[in-house]
């Protein structure tokens, strides 16, 4: 929706395929041939797809530009320029202690938020449930990158000395049942309580949709900022919009 | 396997042959890992030898694959080299060694092992090859960035 509202600010029309299962990929046909007949109807293609590398498989066989908007669970990268966007309305991007929090191994707009802020020499606070930890691969590419990460079991252990909380939803269907999800998805929760320890400067982000993450009543702390973080979705995806149409 | 039959092949384990390509210094018990990477089936009109585990004064034990009438391009032989890098490959002419090489690890394979991650696009039936860069640390899938440290030879399509 945020590309579409992007598109629509900048005088522009889209075409919404909507999901896989409304368009000509339900019949069977592959992304690469819609890609191919979408790349004659447009002069970009923002792709969201639930396949990982769909976004790069786009980018062979589309004649105008792609941008990945998520795939599967790899990357996020819209998401990501707007994060630091929003940390940057804060603060300096440049050495901070960010926390991760949630399914940070399914969880793309974690991917791709660690692996920009590898560029930033910042400090990584992992938590998150057991067997949705980073893969172990890309926390082996970031560490060889020069990035600290540090895992934790707690959000409290990690409360006073980060600077940006980021969290994520956790999934129920990563889970064998709804009560094992409740017990890990309550220990993962940010509340007016838990922000109380905090730096007077940390911020709060968090992709959206929530479900049970965030305390309503966080809302209106000055720590909250996911829903200006998700407010500057739209000029952020405008400005790449322009930068692939120009 | 053949066993020695003439004088002149006294000592060796396979016959030699006439024309065709001989892959030497494979790792011991990797000959059949190399004959389905270089795509040798079953139905091929060749004739195919193996030894596997033959002794090796360097090695210890090293495996060896002939193939006759077929002279193996430098591109497909690479690719044993993400199993068994220290294979030589001698192309034979009449009996003698016209050619011997090295082999050498490629920059990229293509359509040689699978993606171990589901969700990749690659396992899909998208109309591409599976494609993978060779780093250091082993093969960084080109679509959805996973990368195989460890049993290529698992994932050999």
């Amino acid at each position: 929706m945020s590309f579409e509202s992007a598109m629509a600010r900048l005088g522009g029309t889209s075409i919404s395929v909507g999901s896989v299962e409304a368009c000509s990929m339900a019949k069977g046909e592959t992304l690469a041939d819609t890609i191919r007949v979408v790349s004659g109807y447009a002069d970009a293609i923002v792709i969201r797809h639930p396949k990982e590398g769909a976004a790069r498989l786009a980018s062979e066989f589309a004649t105008v530009p792609v941008i990945n908007a998520g795939d599967g669970a790899g990357q996020h990268p819209s998401q990501t320029l707007l994060d630091l966007y929003t940390i940057r309305q804060t603060m300096p991007i440049d050495g901070i202690d960010i926390a991760l929090i949630g399914d940070l191994r399914y969880g793309r707009t974690a991917h791709s938020l660690a692996s920009a802020l590898s560029l930033y020499h910042a400090r990584l606070h992992t938590i998150s449930p057991k067997g949705l930890e980073l893969p172990a691969t890309m926390a082996a590419g970031l560490a060889e990158k020069g990035m600290e990460i540090i895992e934790h079991n707690d959000i409290k252990d990690v409360i006073d000395i980060v600077d940006v909380l980021y969290i994520t939803r956790i999934q129920r269907e990563r889970f064998p049942d709804s009560a094992s999800y409740f017990n890990v998805a309550s220990s993962y929760r940010i509340t007016p309580e838990l922000l109380a320890g905090a730096k007077k400067h940390l911020i709060v982000l968090h992709p959206l949709p929530r479900v049970d993450e965030i305390d309503p009543r966080v809302d209106v702390s000055p720590h909250a900022r996911y829903f200006e973080q998700s407010k500057n979705g739209v000029p952020v995806r405008m400005a790449m919009l322009m930068q692939v149409l120009q | 396997m053949t066993t020695t039959e003439s004088s002149e092949n006294e000592g060796l384990l396979v016959r030699r042959i006439k024309n065709g390509t001989v892959i030497d210094h494979i790792d011991g018990g990797e000959a059949l890992n190399v004959v389905k990477i270089l795509g040798i089936t079953g139905t091929t009109q060749e004739a195919l030898s193996i030894a596997t585990n033959v002794p090796s004064r360097n090695m210890g034990r090293k495996d060896i694959v002939k193939l006759a009438n077929r002279e193996l391009s430098k591109e497909e032989v690479d690719r044993i080299a993400l199993i068994s890098p220290r294979a030589t490959i001698n192309i034979i002419r009449n009996f003698k060694v016209c050619e011997k090489k090295g082999v050498e690890i490629p920059d990229l394979i293509e359509g040689l092992v699978r993606c171990p991650n589901p969700g990749c696009i690659s396992n899909t039936n998208e109309p591409i090859r599976s494609r993978f860069r060779v780093l250091p640390e082993g093969l960084h899938c080109c679509y959805c960035d996973w990368v195989i440290t460890r049993d290529i030879t698992g994932h050999i399509i």
